[in-house]
């Protein structure tokens, strides 16, 4: 018996769905408690004393669990930044807008985050910028807590003042 | 050859769900832990490898956030499989076999509890023709076990031996997570999961890591007082189609227990990576073990599972045994897939000088 000729069978439907309960972890649940509380918490490496922010409980460089915490300011300075000119859905803001990396002082690693209220063409290595909260009852264990951050009008910060943490 | 050795280990104690600790900051005292025995610094490592599994985890290259736990800095040579750590520790040692380096950090981690392990192993089957169908792990290891007791003379008692014998072990070890005394009556009297199995017959849901040091030749001999060497490591698999295969028998762990040698000396010490109370009989045979060896006397799988950490588990515990001197040759087994689909045997022996 010769089998009929058909189409080749091309695609199978086989809908795959898993649920999960995730774990921020403790360094970084504690991290998320503080933001809804509009403050901002490193941990420092005990052996090279680096300040990691947010924090992950560990010194990526080192392999050794960081304890201590390290309030921060919510201020900084951008040391790399791009300009978004592609929209995509479900994005909050209109293009174009920067997307930048913000040391905030007394932090050894870079905080990713939008930087507003300024013509995109002015943004710039070196930029001093500051957070802007969200108000209160919209504040919460996420970094969605700060809106964005704005220029402060301060001078530049001089490269060499961040050129070790880009 | 190089010789190589298990030099140190160490591992989490078992429990889920473990609500606070991500799996790096679960991996971090474990892994430091086995390094910091092994007298190693951790700099001189020369090999980190690693097993886990990103469907456990929930998230794509789950591995590439544990290397926060190694201090990949300066850039270290590293590796990781997708599979249970025992075979990363295959890797390790056939990398230690160049020579070029004599030391490798070898680790696994997972929180099984984030998900849910019924539904997750169910994708390891055939995507078209069985996975969509959802069958669960308890259930194809019933199947599994129904064909054993049904074929083999075994009974009901004989699982309920194993459970027995396992939790009262586990009693002296501090890492499980089941522990008992418990009578093979009452046991029996206990309600079925998925008939002929019990819950006491299926592994528990656990969070952990462990990590293991390996050394080779001269370096493992200074650092170590008993070093356990590799007296023989073979894997095999079999074929992924569960009809085609005997459920009663395990070919493929047949193979890599001649090819590693298991059979060419007494074994005082098995750890088996048997998930299911009925998977020791399967391994037992295929492996050619009798009555002299102690088996799992961790408690094994039965009563501490952290998936993709508990194969390797059994090599930690097994080389335990002989760094601490309570036996000379031991057997250490890791399984992966369905019904013992695929096979790690690995031999350990202590050497006088």
């Amino acid at each position: 018996m010769t089998e009929p000729r058909t189409e080749p069978v091309r695609k199978i439907r086989t809908p795959i769905r898993l649920d999960y309960t995730m774990t921020a972890g403790e360094a970084q649940s504690r991290f998320l408690r503080q933001i809804a509380n509009r403050k901002i918490f490193g941990q420092r490496c005990p052996e090279c004393e680096k300040v990691y922010v947010p924090p992950r409980g560990s010194c990526p460089t080192c392999g050794i669990a960081t304890r201590d915490e390290v309030e921060l300011a919510d201020q900084g300075t951008v040391t790399t930044f791009c300009i978004v000119n592609i929209p995509f859905a479900g994005a909050a803001v209109e293009v174009p807008y920067v997307c930048a990396s913000v040391l905030l002082d007394g932090a050894d690693i870079t905080l990713f985050h939008l930087v507003q209220e300024v013509p995109v063409d002015e943004v710039r290595m070196g930029m001093r910028v500051e957070a802007v909260w969200v108000p209160p009852e919209e504040r919460g264990p996420t970094l969605q807590s700060i809106k964005h951050f704005r220029p402060t009008g301060e001078p530049d910060a001089p490269y060499d003042a961040y050129k070790d943490r880009m | 050859m190089q010789d190589v050795a298990v030099v140190s280990f160490a591992q989490s104690t078992s429990f889920a769900p473990d609500p606070l600790r991500n799996e790096v900051e679960l991996l971090l005292p474990v892994m430091n832990e086995a390094v910091e025995r092994s007298g190693i610094p951790k700099k001189e490592i020369g090999f980190t490898v690693s097993g886990s599994c990103d469907y456990l985890a929930g998230a794509p290259f789950s591995f590439v956030s544990a290397l926060d736990a190694v201090g990949a800095w300066p850039p270290i040579i590293e590796s990781h499989v997708e599979m249970d750590g025992a075979w990363a520790l295959y890797e390790a040692w056939v990398r230690l076999q160049v020579s070029d380096i004599d030391s490798a950090l070898v680790y696994a981690f997972g929180k099984s509890s984030i998900g849910d392990t019924n539904e997750i192993l169910t994708l390891q089957h055939d995507p078209y023709y069985v996975a969509p169908l959802w069958p669960d792990p308890v259930s194809i290891a019933a199947l599994q076990a129904r064909a054993l007791l049904e074929s083999d003379g075994y009974s009901e008692s004989d699982l309920a031996n194993i459970v027995a014998r396992s939790h009262k072990s586990a009693m002296s070890n501090s890492s499980a997570q089941r522990t008992s005394e418990t009578s093979v009556e009452q046991l029996l009297s206990a309600p079925y999961t998925v008939s002929p199995l019990r819950e006491h017959d299926c592994p528990p849901v656990s969070d952990g890591a462990a990590a293991v040091v390996l050394a080779t030749g001269d370096l493992a001999r200074r650092i170590s007082e008993r070093p356990a060497w590799i007296a023989g490591i073979d894997h095999r698999i079999d074929s992924h189609s569960l009809g085609a295969r005997d459920l009663t028998s395990s070919p493929s762990a047949a193979l890599a227990a001649r090819n590693a040698g298991a059979n060419q000396g007494p074994v005082d010490v098995a750890e088996l990576h048997a998930q299911f109370s009925h998977e020791e009989l399967i391994l037992r045979r295929a492996i050619g073990l009798d009555n002299g060896t102690a088996f799992n006397p961790s408690g094994g799988p039965l009563c501490a599972n952290p998936i993709m950490a508990t194969g390797l588990i059994r090599i930690g515990e097994a080389a335990s045994r002989i760094m601490d001197g309570s036996a000379s040759r031991a057997v250490a087994h890791a399984s992966s897939g369905p019904c013992l689909q695929q096979n790690l045997v690995c031999v350990l022996e202590a050497r006088d000088g």
